[in-house]
């Protein structure tokens, strides 16, 4: 996983609610064996007509934000399916924080084991997100990782948010969660071993 | 203060707990299917090492398999290859399949309970969100993703915060023609589509206890479309003779031992939740959907909401979703014409299931209209209902019972819902394009499922049963 401590981006604005993992990648996209390539296919059905033509009024195919590392979004990103592909396309795509009023469980541990940062700010706070779009896509957004905050560039406007402390560390320093667990195998077995209720349900 | 049932199981799978963070949570049981696993199987061999506990997991396929003529190599490139690498991993890593072709084939959270995979106090995990099924049992299961697939291979264990607890009550008697799946449509109507999140939900009360495992099944099933991390019910004498005998469960002084600590699995008098709920059963109709959340239900024979009854901040989603369907606010689903129906997935392909569809179906012809998917959920369902004849009765109204897998439920295997058409669905997700791209999904119980297709169109079932 990549190291991860702070982003200042242009950020695509989604003012959609419960955008659900079928949104984010269809179930026909899941047939890969691996995990590259599903940025192709992120959106696939908002992004793209039947004819595969990029949707002009889909907000992806705006040239204004190209290369943007962030994601804006509506309340109950990401519910629906646990497909860790949307979180693969997503970051294949090249984001690295999604914003929302709201994550769904199984979306937010997939993003964070994924060097993907769910940023988790007020109703408030995504609406002023949302205006400022509005009024000006250059608007860039500064995510700080190690001071847990998020503010709109050039304004006063910030807000904290946050995040597990196990978590955080993972994501500053790039581990993932496997590595832990493999250091602590003996610890595994000992439960193994000792455990009252194990034996019953083998 | 006393404990919840979904504490006491968590408390007896904690390894450690590390500070400030997740506890690392032992696993009894890991389900694998081909959609979720390539690439987890591609970290192991990267890592170089393999499955730490190969008796404790057991994989099918599921997702992209045909339902018809499945003794041929699939027809679909991308899905024959998913398949065969999930064979192709098994083979390497030692791991049990239930592959193409095998008597236990089936979707993955109908086999492992028929089989006796799924017990009691168990923790189980799937790289699928609808293992909150198996939470029907008084186990903690959930759905986990692809790296969390990966860890629970390599080390049995998952990093992982406890949820909040949430107990919902339903007490009384359900009506004639209301099912368990009208429960849950129900209370996911009454809480949304992420008014779960956080939360591992209890479902309680005198109307729970009264249904069969399978109908518990359902329930806890979709769990998820609440945003739950999952469901539970506690274990009683329903649980543990339906469990009794499988191919895999304890037998003899075992089961006896087993049942002893299982009775043990029931929420303490004195125990606290973070949420409680309280439904009567009798304000339970049969329900439907009619918008692209499985939130978005009503009785059936109501009308859909008009804008004025939503908060301003659902109201965009709200004239989305009814775009995507074509329906207007305020208007009724009763009469709507609906050409396509499908019975099955892991939400209602059990044998219960097909049972009560076959026994409304008896003597009924289906609406020359109706394109028509019955799906089982297994291949022992499949072979079961042969065995009483419900294929014949099936065949005699003009329906098919195909082969198992989770067809029309996502549109990822040969069965898919045509753009723009209406279809009434067994399954657990009405989400856009879930059943086949532009698809309109409408979510309803079995029973309702058959009704439709017997008049062609939207008809409430309490009108039609005898
Ligand atoms: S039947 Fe549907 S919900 Fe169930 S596991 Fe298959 S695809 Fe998922």
């Amino acid at each position: 996983m990549e190291k991860f401590t702070t982003i200042v981006s242009k950020a695509v604005p989604l003012p959609i609610e419960e955008v659900d993992t079928d949104q984010i990648i269809p179930a026909r996209f899941l047939k890969a064996t691996t995990k590259d390539g599903f940025g192709n296919n992120l959106f696939r059905d908002w992004r793209y007509d039947d004819k595969d033509q990029p949707k002009a009024d889909f907000i992806l195919n705006d040239a204004s934000y190209k290369g943007s590392k962030i994601l804006v979004a509506g309340k109950n990103f990401g519910c629906g399916s646990s497909r860790e592909h949307a979180a693969w396309a997503l970051t294949d795509y090249g984001f690295k924080v999604v914003v929302s009023s709201f994550f769904a469980d199984i979306f937010r541990n997939n993003s964070l084991n994924n060097g993907l940062l769910p940023v988790q700010v007020s109703q408030d706070f995504l609406n002023t997100i949302f205006e400022k779009e509005k009024a000006d896509k250059q608007v860039e957004l500064k995510v700080d990782l190690v001071a847990q905050t998020i503010e709109i560039v050039g304004t006063d406007l910030k807000e904290s948010f946050e995040i597990n402390n196990y978590k955080k560390t993972c994501m500053i320093n790039g581990y993932d969660d496997i590595d832990y667990l493999l250091s602590i195998k003996d610890k595994i077995e000992d439960y193994e071993k000792t455990s009252k209720y194990l034996h019953i349900v083998s | 203060m006393g404990k919840t049932l979904f504490e006491k199981v968590w408390d007896a799978h904690v390894v450690t707990e590390i500070a400030g963070g997740p506890s690392v949570l032992y696993i009894d049981k890991h389900l694998v299917h081909e959609v979720t696993s390539p690439q987890a199987f591609g970290g192991l061999e990267k890592r170089g090492i393999g499955l730490f506990r190969l008796d404790r997991t057991v994989a099918t396929a599921d997702h992209n398999v045909p339902t018809k003529d499945q003794n041929l190599p699939i027809k679909e490139i991308l899905s024959r290859q998913q398949v065969d690498k999930l064979t192709e991993n098994c083979k390497k890593f030692g791991v049990t399949l239930y592959g193409l072709g095998h008597p236990y084939q089936g979707i993955v959270h109908v086999i492992g309970p028929e089989l006796g995979i799924t017990l009691p106090g168990m923790t189980i995990v799937c790289g699928d969100s609808h293992t909150s099924t198996h939470g029907a049992f008084g186990s903690i299961a959930f759905g986990i993703g692809t790296s969390e697939v990966e860890q629970v291979m390599a080390t049995q264990c998952l990093m992982q915060s406890k949820a909040k607890t949430m107990r919902i009550n339903i007490d009384g008697k359900l009506g004639k023609g209301v099912s368990s799946k009208d429960i849950i449509l129900f209370i996911i109507s009454k809480i949304s589509a992420a008014g779960g999140t956080g939360y591992f939900v209890e479902y309680a009360g005198s109307a729970i206890r009264a249904l069969s495992m399978e109908a518990r099944m359902t329930i806890c099933n979709m769990s998820i479309e609440m945003g739950a991390r999952g469901g539970i019910i506690a274990p009683d004498q329903t649980t543990f003779d339906y469990v009794k005998g499988r191919e895999f469960a304890p037998k003899g002084a075992k089961y006896d031992e087993a049942v002893a600590y299982w009775k043990t699995l029931q929420t303490d008098a004195d125990a606290k939740f973070d949420k409680e709920y309280k439904w009567s059963a009798e304000e339970i109709t049969p329900m439907i959907t009619y918008g692209t959340n499985p939130g978005m239900g009503i009785g059936i024979a109501e009308p859909i909401p008009t804008e004025a009854s939503m908060e301003e901040s659902n109201r965009a989603t709200f004239h989305k979703a009814l775009e995507y369907m074509d329906f207007k606010a305020g208007e009724k689903l009763i009469g709507k014409t609906v050409n396509y129906v499908f019975i099955g997935s892991c939400t209602n392909s059990r044998i219960e299931d097909l049972r009560e569809v076959a026994a409304f179906l008896k003597g009924k012809k289906k609406a020359a209209n109706i394109n028509a998917y019955i799906i089982p959920g297994s291949k022992q369902v499949e072979k079961q209902a042969q065995e009483e004849g419900i294929d014949k009765i099936l065949a005699e109204a003009g329906f098919e019972l195909r082969e198992p897998g989770c067809s029309a439920c996502l549109g990822m295997n040969e069965d898919k819902i045509p753009k723009g058409e209406y279809c009434v669905s067994t399954s657990n997700r009405n989400f856009e394009g879930r059943q086949g791209p532009g698809a309109r999904t409408l979510l309803a119980s079995p029973l309702t499922a058959a009704a439709t297709a017997v008049a062609g169109k939207i008809v409430d079932v309490r009108g039609v049963l005898i």
